[in-house]
Formats: structure tokens, C-alpha cells, sequence
């Protein structure tokens, strides 16, 4: 991954870092991402307020998907990259079988995300990978082959190409092929923090997915908040299947919410109704969650329409029966990410919403799909690539008027 | 968690003598790792090579300047040991060697043949590498993993594969453990922990590195439990992927007890080894990824065995590391059955090589010698295990094939709602056009593919 890798490294991780003296707002005042004064829509998301974060205890602890064990305990403020870290030393501390690594990992990880692991969990469980993303996946299959619980980290998804064989031809057969000897790779999580962060163009922006979506075998999980990411990566790491867990890196410092702090597990291939609505359903995951949220207060606000929004969480094997018992409610659909729209999740999911039959039947409207043009990222055009709330509002409205 | 403590004080250690460019590596630390030169020292403090003594000659490093590693043989082609200090094993073990390689080589014959016909679809034989993957098999112990290639029908045959496992695999059968999912050669066994072949050279190779530590750290945490090695092989052609690359690197820099062990059999399909790389073959790689290495002749099968052997205990010295044993032979047979090698090389040749020196001839020159081995004891030998052979592949081409189901199967622990649907709707596809499908070979037929 060359000389343009660790550039990148290091210009995004000192984004990434956390500060302790330097203001928050420093953070907004990106060059490349700030909207214009005239901005009604693409504003900022405020973290601080957003309805899609726990900001209190009390909020947290009401998630029903909890057990109430975890709804009985305490809850400590976390961003993203700290849940997952605190995800990590759990498991690590749960199962001497768990191994944690990758590039850079056994400082803390450019990210932060394996922060103080090896000094308390030792430099033998983890540890630093040469830089060769096909050995860190192929070694990571080896050892869980053998047993272990390897959770493998790819410094940026931009970079898993070169462990695509390792992991479409060999960590998504493995169960397969071995037939009934029985032996197989489930004990294989593969970290990679992955979406636009501002300024990350060609090789630290990609959010590759859906090229994932297309291996079965593969468990692809994308988390939106702090709580999210600590009960889906210990889900990931419990699973017996191999999954690939993607981390929106734009969120590892901005999404905080009160997270238990026990351990707790969130399920797998099964999406999340965040908001219920019968004029229209929004499909997303990840960081466009929120700006579907702000898109959707101002459209229920200047439209007089409620819409559902739903999280996918896992979008690959995806939970079919939640969006279509939405969009038979509904009748009207989108879907929203930030890779782009050719082959994308929203493909799949239209296709499979106009399939169903009686999902099918109820649809007023065609199934829209707002993403990532079919373009690379560009450095310098982030902002109009990324969906933002005005294309968001903007395909609301073409949704509801059809 | 009695493994945190030394883990800790080794963490400590590489940080200490690790050196990056990164800018989060905090300024003290970078000091500590990179002293500048003390005036007048003639060694260099480079973080990058530690060792490294300045000169003010300049002259680049020639390879050509350098001898090839030279390829150990314990027996002669004539059968005769000729290391001294060589000790052969127990008559019981070699003669059990002796055979399995027979076995291969008769059993490579008849599947040969059987392609030929169309009874089954795909084969690759071993010819001339029997010694190999025999020799070096025996001296793993029944606890160490393996990943294979795909031409390792020895390594099967010496850890106690039968007549009907292999069968079973090459026919695709109800009894085929691959579930009648892989192409013929594709063989796997739990029981004698060899893992499942995949088409996709030199994959296995991180992967057995992985697996390496995984033994190594279960061993961390439970004494009790054998020490036990890794044994990965692969052919001279898959060492160009990026994944031996890896592999070798991550093996040495994380310590692993895994054995590498190459197959160099002049040929990859029809590139010659020429053509492969310009360096001293496979060998004279390991030593740049600070491997222990060794060459051997292949065709000796004492010699794999005791080199195989002494890599073992290497592999598990001070915790673990690797080892890369590249075995010199030739490829006597096709690349496969979709192969016809006389396309890109001499008949001649290969006949040559087939006359000149092959593993099974000089292993029984040597059984000769011993006076434990003659004509009789060979045709004895060689019908008893060609009608095993041929009883295994009656009874396997006559078992139906793996129920329908298991198409759906193993893509997941449990079964998908889409792969039920999607397994309900071949089902229906089926009854509605019988004439379409004929499902009588397998197992349970139409049935099996109900919830």
C-alpha cells in the first residue's frame, strides 16, 4: 500500500486522534466539507442532539433488544472508536482464543480503535502484521481454522483488495468446501473503517460492501452509533460465520451516546425500525443514516407526512421480512448509502422489494435510490458525491408526489 | 490469562526497537529507536538492518557470485546411503513407505485411466513426487495440521487416507466428505487433520502461518497439549503469488512452528521454472525472510524424511519459528488430465527422468540391497494393493450421489431464509419439469430439498 497509504494514514488519523486540549470545533471547520451560509439543509449533523443517538443513560438502557441484565446496569458516554475499543477488550478478556491484529494495531491503532489492548492483554494475542493485506487476512483464517476467535483489522477498507481472494475464494468457502468434516472459519472477524471522512478521496473514502453482499458466506455488517458498534462487533465475533465489519470512520469521534458497559450483543442480519412513519420507508446504514434523520424532520415538517426510517445494520444476508412488512405498510420506498448507486445495496434491495409479491402490489411509487454517483471519490468534490440532506429531502418529495 | 504477563514484557521490548515514520509514534520513543551514529563505529544503527557494517567499497551483491544451495541426499540414486551419520528407520516404517508410495503411484494409473474414460471428470497424478510428500509425511507427528496444494496424494496416503476416502472424493459420491461440492484431488480429512484443498495456489500458505500461531498460542495457555507444527506444501510455480510473499514474512515475524515445504518439480503447467524466477530457485528466498532453509533431493525419500524431521524440532525451538525445505524433483506426469504436457516439452525428457531417477525405484534398490525386498515381494505387493484399489473405485462409482440439500448447505452455520426459499424454489422448478431433471442419483432424491 505504498507511500500513499501512510500519507493518507496520517493525515486522516490526525483527524482521527483525539485531542485533549484543542476545541471540538476544529473538527467542523473542515475546508473541504463546509457548507455555504446560505445552507438550509446540508448543515452539519449536531451529534449532540441527533434523535438517533442515546445522549442519556436513561435512553440507552430502553433499548429493548437488550437483556435486561444490561438494562439493569450502567452506562458510560463513548464515541464510536472508544465503544469498539471497549468491544474488543471484552472479548478479549472473555476468551483467550481471541487474537487482535493488523497494521499498526498493537499501539492503539491509527484510529485509536485497539487503544491499550496489548499492554493489558499481551503482545502475544495482540500485535502488529507486517504490512500485506492478504497475509493479515490469510494468516487470520489459518488461526481461526484452527480454533481461534482472529479479529483482523484492515487499516482502511480502501485497502482490502488485496485480501478479496483470501476472503471471497477461501474465508467464504471454508464451511463449504470441508463438507462434513465440519471445519470452517466463524471464528474470522475482519475489521475495516471505511466511508468519506471530508478529504479522504480515491483511498480513504470507500465504503466497498456491496462487493461483499455478493459472496455468500459472508456476514457484512455496518454499525451507525457507539452501541451499536459494541453490540454488533461482540455479535460478530460470537458468530460461527465469518463476517466483515465496517466501520464508518467519519463517526469514530463524532457519534457519542451513553453505552452499557457490560457485555452485550446486538443481532445479526436483523434490521432496526429507528423511527416508524406510514408515508414512506427510507432503507439506510452507517453514517447516511443521519442524514436521512435531518432530512426527514424538515420533509415530515414541510410536508405533513410521517416517514419510517429503517437501519439494516447487517446488508448481507439482509433482514428481507422487516423492510417489506415496512413498505407494504408504506407503499412508498428509498434507499440511501454512500457507495455508489451502480450494483449497490439499493439494487438489491429494490430488486427484492418489486419481487415480492405483495410487497410488490402495494408500492405507489418506484423504489428510489439515493448514493454515491458512479464515480471515485474526489478529493475536492466529496460534498457533491456523498448523499446529503438535500438530495435526500429532494427524492422524499419525488417519492410522496408520484 | 497466564499468558498476559510475558506478553506485556514483550510488547514492551518491540516498542522499544521498533522504529516507523509515523507521526504518532511519540518523539521520545523515535529518539530511543533511532540513535544517531556514534563517531567512528563501524557498525550502522539503521532500525532497518541492525547488523549491517559500513564499507567504502561499492559494489553491488551478485547472485550469480553466490554457490546454490546445495540439495542434501542421504541415499544415493542407487539405493546406497551415503550420509554416514545417517540412520535409517525401523524396516516396518520403510517398507510401510515403500508401499504407500506404490500405492499412489498405482492408484494415479488406474484414476488416469478412468478420466480417459469419462467415469469421473478431472485428475492429477504424482509421478515422481511420491517421495516427496511420502518421506516428509512420515515424519510429522498424527497431531500436526497440514495444508496442501493439491499434488499431495502421498501426504494422504502416509496419514492413513484409505482407498474408499479417496474414491469417495474423486467420484463425488454420498460418502465424499466435500459433500460432493469440489473438483476431483480436493481432499480433506478432520480426522487426520489435513485441511480441505482449494483450487487457489498458495492461499494455504498465510493460512497454515495463521494456523501455526494458533497451535503455538494454544499451547501458550495449556501446557498439557502436544507441541505440534504446521505443514504447509506448495509447488515452485505458486511461491511466485504474492500470498507466499506473506506468508513467509508473517510466519518469521510472528514466530510460527510451521514447516514450509515446496515441491520444485521443474514445471508450473508449462512454465518452466526458467520462466518462474531467475533466483536460486525457492530455497535461497528463505533466508531473506530470515528462514531456516534447506534443499533437498526429493527423490530421496530418507532424505525428506530426516530433513523433515530436524525441521520439526527447529520449528519448535524457543517457542516457534519457520522452516522452508524445498524438495528438487520432476514432474514426470501431466499437470493433470486437461493437460498434455508433450505440448511444451520433450517426450525424451520426461522419459529420461522417468529411467534416469524416480523416488520409488531408488527406495527399492535400496529395500534390494537390504535383501528385505525382491520381484516376488513386488508383484505380491503391487496386486494385492491394485485390487483394493480397483474394489474402493467399484464400490465408490456405484454409492448414489450426496442428497440435494447439501447444494443449500454449509454456506452458512444455519440455512438462510433466502437459501430456503431459494432451496423451495429449485424444488418446485423440479416437480413442475420432471422431463427437465433427472435427480435419481441422488441421495433422497427430490425429497431432500423439502424443509
Amino acid at each position: 500500500m505504498k507511500a500513499t497509504t501512510r500519507f493518507g494514514v496520517r493525515s486522516l488519523t490526525a483527524a482521527a486522534l483525539p485531542r485533549t486540549k484543542a476545541p471540538y470545533s476544529i473538527i467542523q471547520q473542515r475546508r473541504y466539507s463546509t457548507p455555504p451560509p446560505s445552507a438550509k439543509l446540508n448543515l452539519p449533523t449536531d451529534f449532540s442532539t441527533t434523535p438517533l443517538l442515546a445522549h442519556s443513560s436513561q435512553i440507552a438502557l430502553q433499548n429493548p433488544e437488550l437483556p435486561q441484565q444490561i438494562r439493569n446496569g450502567t452506562t458510560k458516554r463513548m464515541n464510536l472508536f472508544q465503544s469498539i475499543n471497549d468491544a474488543l477488550a471484552l472479548a478479549l478478556a472473555e476468551d483467550e482464543s481471541v487474537l487482535l491484529f493488523g497494521e499498526d494495531v498493537a499501539f492503539g491503532g491509527v484510529f485509536r480503535c485497539s487503544m491499550n489492548l496489548a499492554e493489558n492483554y499481551g503482545a502475544e494475542r495482540v500485535f502488529n502484521t507486517p504490512l500485506s493485506e492478504q497475509g493479515i487476512i490469510g494468516f487470520a483464517i489459518g488461526a481461526a481454522a484452527e480454533g481461534m476467535k482472529a479479529v483482523a483489522e484492515i487499516q482502511f477498507a480502501d485497502y482490502v483488495y488485496p485480501a478479496f481472494d483470501q476472503l471471497v475464494n477461501e474465508a467464504a468457502k471454508f464451511r463449504y468446501r470441508d463438507g462434513s468434516e465440519g471445519r470452517h472459519v466463524g471464528g474470522l472477524t475482519v475489521r475495516m473503517p471505511c466511508g468519506g471522512v471530508g478529504h479522504g478521496a480515491l483511498y480513504h473514502s470507500q465504503s466497498p460492501e456491496s462487493l461483499f453482499t455478493h459472496i455468500p458466506g459472508l456476514r457484512v455488517i455496518m454499525p451507525r452509533s457507539p452501541i451499536q458498534a459494541k453490540g454488533l462487533l461482540l455479535a460478530a465475533i460470537a458468530s460461527n460465520d465469518p463476517c466483515v465489519f465496517m466501520e464508518p470512520k467519519a463517526l469514530y469521534r463524532a457519534a457519542v451516546e451513553q453505552v452499557p458497559t457490560a457485555a452485550y450483543t446486538l443481532p445479526l442480519s436483523k434490521a432496526e425500525v429507528l423511527k416508524e412513519g406510514k408515508d414512506l420507508t427510507i432503507i439506510s446504514y452507517g453514517h447516511p443514516l443521519y442524514t436521512c434523520s435531518a432530512a426527514i424532520a424538515k420533509a415530515e415538517k414541510d410536508l405533513g407526512i410521517s416517514i419510517e426510517l429503517i437501519d439494516l445494520r447487517t446488508v448481507y444476508p439482509w433482514d428481507k421480512e422487516t423492510v417489506f412488512a415496512s413498505v407494504r405498510k408504506t407503499g412508498r420506498c428509498m434507499v440511501v448509502h454512500e457507495s455508489m448507486v451502480n450494483a449497490g445495496i439499493g439494487a438489491e434491495v429494490a430488486a427484492s422489494i418489486q419481487e415480492d409479491k405483495e410487497t410488490f402490489l402495494r408500492l405507489e411509487a418506484p423504489v428510489l435510490r439515493v448514493a454515491g454517483w458512479s464515480i471515485h471519490m474526489p478529493l475536492m468534490y466529496e460534498r457533491f458525491n456523498i448523499p446529503d440532506v438535500a438530495r435526500v429531502y429532494d427524492t422524499i418529495k419525488n417519492a410522496v408526489e408520484y | 490469562m497466564n499468558i498476559l504477563r510475558p506478553g506485556a514484557r514483550f510488547l514492551r521490548g518491540q516498542l522499544v526497537t521498533t522504529t516507523r515514520c509515523s507521526v504518532l509514534q511519540t518523539g521520545s520513543r523515535r529518539r530511543a529507536s533511532s540513535l544517531s551514529q556514534k563517531p567512528g563505529a563501524a557498525g550502522v544503527r539503521f532500525p532497518g538492518a541492525v547488523d549491517s557494517k559500513f564499507t567504502n567499497s561499492l559494489s553491488f551483491e551478485h547472485p550469480a557470485t553466490y554457490p546454490a544451495i546445495p540439495t542434501y541426499q542421504a541415499m544415493g540414486p542407487d539405493g546406497d546411503i551415503i550420509d554416514s551419520s545417517f540412520e535409517a528407520a525401523s524396516e516396518e516404517i520403510v517398507l510401510k513407505m515403500y508401499e504407500n508410495m506404490v500405492a499412489v503411484s498405482i492408484m494415479d494409473l488406474i484414476m488416469f485411466d478412468a478420466q480417459r474414460q469419462g467415469r469421473l471428470s478431472f485428475y492429477m497424478t504424482s509421478q515422481g513426487e511420491e517421495g516427496t510428500c511420502v518421506g516428509s509425511a512420515s515424519a510429522l507427528e498424527k497431531d500436526d495440521v497440514i495444508f496442501s496444494q493439491y499434488r499431495e496424494a502421498g501426504v494422504f496416503m502416509q496419514r492413513g487416507y484409505t482407498f474408499t476416502d479417496f474414491m469417495s472424493q474423486l467420484f463425488a459420491n454420498n460418502l465424499d466428505a466435500g459433500r460432493g461440492r469440489n473438483m476431483p484431488v480436493h481432499y480433506g480429512s478432520a480426522a487426520l487433520k489435513i485441511h480441505t484443498i482449494s483450487s487457489p495456489l498458495a492461499t494455504q500458505i498465510p493460512q497454515a502461518a495463521g494456523a501455526a500461531y494458533a497451535l503455538k498460542m494454544q499451547r501458550l495457555t495449556n501446557p498439557n497439549i502436544p507441541a505440534r507444527v504446521v505443514a504447509c506444501y506448495f509447488g515452485e510455480g505458486a511461491a511466485s503469488e504474492g500470498d507466499f510473499h506473506a506468508a513467509l514474512n508473517i510466519a518469521a515475524t510472528r514466530s510460527c512452528p510451521v514447516i514450509f515445504i515446496c515441491r520444485n518439480n521443474g514445471y508450473a503447467i508449462s512454465t518452466p521454472t526458467l520462466e518462474q524466477y531467475r533466483g536460486d530457485g525457492i530455497a535461497s528466498r528463505g533466508t531473506g525472510y530470515g528462514i531456516d532453509t534447506i534443499r533437498v533431493d526429493g527423490n530421496d525419500i530418507f532424505a525428506v524424511r530426516e530433513v523433515t524431521k530436524r525441521a520439526r524440532e527447529l520449528a519448535l525451538k524457543d517457542g516457534g519459528r519457520p522452516v522452508l525445505i524445498e524438495a528438487m524433483s520432476y514432474r514426470i506426469s501431466h499437470h493433470s488430465t486437461s493437460d498434455d504436457s508433450f505440448a511444451y516439452r520433450a517426450r525424451v525428457e520426461v522419459e529420461d527422468w522417468k529411467r534416469r531417477d524416480n523416488p520409488i525405484t531408488r527406495l527399492r534398490k535400496y529395500l534390494e540391497k537390504k535383501g528385505i525386498w525382491n520381484e516376488e515381494k513386488e508383484k505380491e505387493a503391487r496386486g494385492r494393493i491394485r485390487k483394493e484399489c480397483l474394489k474402493a473405485f467399484a464400490e465408490a462409482e456405484k454409492e448414489k450421489k450426496p442428497p440435494l440439500r447439501s447444494m443449500f448447505e454449509d454456506m452458512y452455520e444455519e440455512l438462510t431464509p433466502d437459501l430456503k426459499a431459494q432451496m423451495t424454489e429449485l424444488r418446485d422448478i423440479i416437480k413442475k419439469y420432471p422431463d427437465e431433471y433427472d435427480v435419481s442419483e441422488f441421495e433422497g432424491g427430490i425429497d431432500s430439498l423439502s424443509k
